[in-house]
């Protein structure tokens, strides 16, 4: 579904991707994970748009994905969950879940989504009305999955969604993360928390300093010595 | 009470409804967009001259040049955002300052070309009505109703629509809406649009009681300036309040001692203000 090779990006003469490879194919939970600074919230950009790669391939469905202006990435089918949640913050929660609906596909589906999304996070019907800047952050990482959710995504990019979060928090975080993981959705999500995320998906890829190290099932990497030393902290 | 300052007070909020409508249009602006049109009130002179030169020369009725003006201003607003705004929207504050700047003095200049100095008007008389002792002119109370219901109209399209709400948001997050599919540079344009619509609405609304020249922008452009910033720049609800402030100052003012000295307190009362609370009473920018 998503394929990469040779990605090369960066910030002005920086670069904080050299040469990266990775594919996601339909219905696969795949992880990115690596210490704070390793380019993984720069990949997140590259892939939905928001930054520019220097060199490299980059198909969706096949399709070249840096042809497609920014604006239009959601209609291909890719909705990012960013780091930080990055809300409206006086919107309300309503109002943030229809600019994920925003795409001319997605509007006329809007009341039945909103129905689905309210039923996959009841807390965000009770909030429908309140602004989004002032419920806590765990509540905030819903209304921001449940707007991405909103443009029913092929492929779900989620940008730490644990980040800042209370230890309780954090689990219920995981556990939403599992629910979207059994509706069928594709999720590509990168994460600090490296011992939760293995848990939950089909396959990881560890990212140093720009490049991937190592690959493979969650199962491999588990049980791979240099992992768990690393990041596992065993 | 003094019959009168009754009658002040009246009209000061007549007033204030249009004034309303300007700050609402120039606070759309710079809250979506970042920059102060300067020239904003130099659109609303455009729309006063397209609603006198349709009807006076091509006889137009009233209300369909009215119509017309309102695009014709809407289109305007398009092209400055285009033309003037959006080559130079990366750069210093103060070289939007200097362009719309530009484009004020460039659009005085224009209208004296065309039209000449002279004052002019579309030679409509409405009705002085009398209600109970205080004489309401008719031409301030259609303008503050139809102010209202533009107020209102912007408020439920801003409320309801997709690009409405996309308008609200995305000054809060200019990136996170390229992911929800928003073009930031139509958001831009639509706004550019709007503004120039309300100042073309408000055009319509001024030809009724003020005569036309090249220079009727400078009585509507500080005031309005003012108005925004004692709302605080970029809150639409602090400039609708600041309006009717501004204007009670003006006519409860003009009522004790004259219009003119009322318009020095006015402007004193916002070099205080910038010095004690320069972010507006509603403001939270700074
Ligand atoms: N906007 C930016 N401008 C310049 N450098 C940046 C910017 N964003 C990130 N970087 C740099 O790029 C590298 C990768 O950052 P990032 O992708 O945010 O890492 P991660 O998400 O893995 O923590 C870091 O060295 C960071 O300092
Ligand atoms: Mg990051």
């Amino acid at each position: 579904m998503l394929e990469i090779a040779g990605l090369e990006a960066g910030y002005g003469g920086f670069r904080a991707l050299h040469g990266v490879a990775l594919t996601v194919r339909a219905g696969e939970a795949v992880a990115v994970v690596g210490p704070n600074g390793a380019g993984k919230t720069t990949l997140m950009r590259v892939i939905s748009g928001l930054l520019a790669p220097v060199a490299g391939r980059l198909a969706f469905e096949g399709a070249d994905l840096a042809a497609v202006p920014p604006h239009r990435i959601v209609e291909r089918g890719i909705a990012h969950v960013p780091e930080n949640r990055r809300l409206f913050p006086r919107l309300s929660v309503e109002e943030n879940l229809r600019m994920g609906a925003f795409a001319p596909a997605s509007r006329p589906h809007f009341t039945e989504r909103l129905e689905w999304v309210y039923s996959l996070f009841p807390r965000m019907r009770e909030r429908r009305a309140q602004l989004a800047g002032t419920m806590s952050g765990g509540e905030q990482q819903m209304c921001a999955i449940g707007r991405a959710l909103m443009s029913k995504p092929k492929l779900l990019l989620m940008d730490e969604p644990s980040a800042g979060l209370a230890p309780v928090i954090v689990d219920q975080v995981f556990d939403l993360v599992r629910r979207i993981r059994q509706e069928g959705f594709t999720v590509l999500i990168v994460e600090q928390n490296v011992r939760q995320v293995l848990e939950l998906v089909d396959r990881a890829y560890v990212l140093e300093v720009g490049t991937i190290r190592r690959s493979g099932s969650a199962a491999a990497l588990q049980a791979d010595p240099a992992i768990r030393e690393a990041y596992l902290g065993i | 009470m003094d019959i009168f300052l009754v009658e002040a007070i009246v009209n000061g909020l007549l007033l204030g409804g249009v004034l309303a409508l300007l700050a609402l249009g120039l606070n759309l602006i710079f809250g979506v967009i970042d920059v102060v049109w300067i020239a904003y009130a130099e659109l609303v002179m455009c729309g006063m001259y397209a609603i006198y030169w349709l009807h006076t020369y091509y006889g137009v009725p009233l209300p369909a040049a009215a119509v017309i003006a309102v695009l014709f201003v809407a289109l305007l607003g398009v092209l400055v955002h285009k033309l003037i705004i959006a080559p130079i929207l990366g750069s210093a504050p103060i070289n939007q300052l200097l362009a719309t700047g530009g484009l004020l003095f460039f659009l005085q200049s224009f209208a004296t070309l065309l039209f000449g100095a002279d004052f002019r008007n579309v030679g409509l008389r409405l009705p002085i009505i009398e209600v109970g002792e205080i004489f309401v002119s008719f031409a301030r109370l259609l303008a503050f109703g139809v102010a209202l219901v533009g107020m209102v109209g912007l408020w439920l399209f801003l409320k309801r629509t997709y690009i409405g709400i996309a308008i609200r948001a995305i000054a809060q997050d200019r990136e996170v809406m390229i992911l929800m599919g928003v073009d930031p540079q139509r958001v831009y344009l639509v706004t550019s649009a709007i503004g120039g619509g309300l100042a073309g609405l408000a055009a319509a609304l001024l030809v009724l009681q003020y005569d036309v020249h090249p220079s009727i922008g400078l009585s509507f452009g500080p005031i309005t300036f003012m108005i925004c910033v004692l709302g605080g720049l970029g809150s639409m609800i602090g400039g609708f309040v600041a309006a009717f402030i501004m204007s009670q100052i003006i006519a409860i003012g003009g009522f004790y001692t004259s219009i003119e000295l009322s318009y020095v307190l006015a402007f004193l009362l916002f070099i205080v203000m910038i010095f004690v609370r320069p972010q507006g009473i509603f403001g939270g920018r700074s």
